[in-house]
């Protein structure tokens, strides 16, 4: 079967890629491992309880009719109606920590508010920092990496506020170690802080349910279960794709979501040790647990609280098996829905480490989830209203589920540090798109599907 | 196609990719980037518009040729004459 262009994985990205090629006619399929779509946006059901993976909220949230941010851009190029995503707004979100809380919601000039009440020194320099953002061009393809600590740090001088702005935008969208591309600060800045947070009252199925369907109607072929094993090549070029079952797939080009090197070990002559920097370290695990009432009932209103209970805050692989100085604690019911969710919910996210949890025995790894679970809770129930006695049923997730389910190495769900925001490998036809060229977010990876789409397939003729 | 009519039908194309914009005071002269909300991703998805509903193919060092609505019919007109 001779197709005009394969995509790897069936997540936000190639999904949004997948919608444009074949729109505009092209012969494509889209080639998924797992036996449902999403990647790292995914859902699943245990024990006849419905979970959401990745998804918290989805951010760049901005009301009907508004112009020129990522989600109408997205929804015009996808062909979407901005109802379809039925997204609901946030209540309001939280900054803790130790002496210092930020409240903010989907309004900036609350959010400026709330710092210029907090650190009335730093309102001037804030006004500076907002027109530093606004004036760059987080977008440009061809931008060089600069610092974002050394930008910030020289227009705001409070580290604590400093910390705070840096603690959700590096939890919702940063795949380096302690600082962050200022390029990547500007669009979870925006992302987060001047647009803001919304979620569909079916969670993250209801986005994928979208872009699936629009996909099929638009004529494209989706694979679930079929997981490339390796891509044949020859004269620079990607030849064939051969799946898991033996089958020989060929395309003019082929458009990769399953990360930089993770695409890279799929051709001949991988060598692991070239790329060893590339990789990324940055893991989560994630505890989800249903309670018997809403926390709402219990006098807590807040949609996400980002907290940190350490001196400095720090964005980094832990020593340990997870870092409990510092997380983010999402409560899934606190959005304006038109109707209550099924169940209440709350869901705590950790930095873990990779390598720590996939080298546990079966046995000392059930055990950890369970000494781990208890440990942050803990932390948790100083933000949150104690509501342990409430639990009824809990899962967790690790940066071993990670792996498994989406092929990620080391359970990064940044993916690796070393953006490639060309989508360009050495091979002519084989491009990257998703988490490793560099948009992040699902507003993020769906534009990164998109402009990978245009760029390399669409306007290439 | 005639070239009022190529006209009347890049303003429709342009219309369902940015439904939102006044279209009524474009002037024909003036780059139509400069005149409402398009981005680089609204204008290629003219091309395609073109490529999806007549067959017609161009080369992406053209696309300035289609930067304001008359250099626009006066590139197509030939391309179209017979559609």
């Amino acid at each position: 079967m001779k197709y005009d262009v394969l995509i790897i994985g069936a997540g936000m990205s190639g999904l949004a890629a997948g919608i444009r090629l074949a729109y505009y006619d092209k012969k494509v399929c889209i080639l998924e491992r797992h036996h449902r779509v999403g990647g790292l946006n995914s859902f699943y059901s245990r024990d006849g309880h419905k979970f959401d993976v990745g998804l918290h909220a989805m951010t760049n949230y901005v009301p009907k009719g508004t112009k020129s941010t990522p989600l109408p851009k997205l929804l015009r190029q996808l062909k979407i109606q901005a109802d379809d995503f039925g997204l609901c707004q946030q209540r309001m979100s939280a900054v803790s920590f130790p002496d210092k809380t930020l409240r903010f919601n989907n309004d900036l000039n609350f959010f400026t508010q709330e710092i210029r009440d907090n650190f009335p020194k730093q309102a001037d320099n804030f006004q500076r920092l907002l027109k530093t953002i606004a004036e760059y061009d987080a977008l440009a393809l061809d931008a060089k990496p600069i610092s974002a600590r050394e930008v910030v740090g020289s227009i705001l001088s409070d580290p604590v506020l400093i910390d705070m702005i840096f603690c959700p935008l590096m939890y919702y969208g940063n795949a380096q170690e302690n600082d962050m591309e200022f390029g990547q600060f500007v669009i979870m800045f925006n992302s987060i802080f001047c647009e803001g947070f919304a979620r569909p009252q079916a969670g993250v199925r209801q986005i994928l349910d979208v872009l699936v369907k629009k996909y099929k109607d638009c004529g494209g072929e989706l694979r679930l279960k079929s997981e490339v094993q390796s891509i044949q090549v020859s004269n620079d070029r990607a030849e064939s794709v051969t799946l898991d079952n033996g089958e020989v797939l060929t395309a003019d080009k082929v458009l990769s979501s399953a990360g930089f090197v993770e695409t890279m070990s799929l051709l001949p002559g991988y060598d692991p040790a070239r790329f060893i920097n590339d990789v990324g370290r940055l893991s989560f695990v994630e505890f989800i647990m249903v309670l018997d009432r809403e926390l709402a009932g219990m006098g807590y209103n807040t949609t996400i609280t980002f907290f940190n209970n350490s001196d400095r805050f720090d964005y980094r692989k832990p020593d340990d098996l997870l870092d409990i100085s510092s997380g983010v604690i999402c409560c899934p019911n606190n959005f304006h829905f038109d109707s209550p969710l099924p169940e209440a919910m709350i869901r705590v996210t950790n930095m873990a480490n990779f390598d720590l949890w996939n080298n546990l025995e079966p046995e000392q790894y059930q055990a950890q989830k369970t000494v781990w679970l208890e440990t942050t809770l803990n932390e948790v129930v100083k933000f949150v209203p104690d509501f342990r006695p409430n639990i009824v049923y809990t899962d967790v997730f690790t940066p071993k589920t990670i792996y498994r389910y989406t092929g990620h190495m080391n359970g990064a769900v940044y993916g690796t540090p070393n953006k490639i925001k060309t989508g360009v490998t050495h091979l002519k036809n084989l491009f990257l798109c998703g988490t490793d060229q560099g948009f992040l977010g699902i507003v993020g990876a769906m534009l990164s599907g998109i402009s990978m789409a245009n760029l390399h397939v669409l306007q290439k003729g | 196609m005639k070239a009022d009519e190529i006209k009347a039908m890049i303003l429709e194309v342009i219309h369902e990719i940015v439904p939102d914009e006044d279209l009524s005071d474009l002037k024909p002269d003036v780059r139509i980037r400069d005149q409402i909300e398009m981005d680089s991703m609204d204008f290629l998805d003219i091309i395609m518009e073109l490529r999806k509903r007549y067959g017609i193919t161009v080369p992406e060092d053209d696309y300035m040729k289609l930067s304001t609505l008359d250099s626009s019919v006066a590139y197509l007109e030939p391309l179209m004459k017979d559609i």
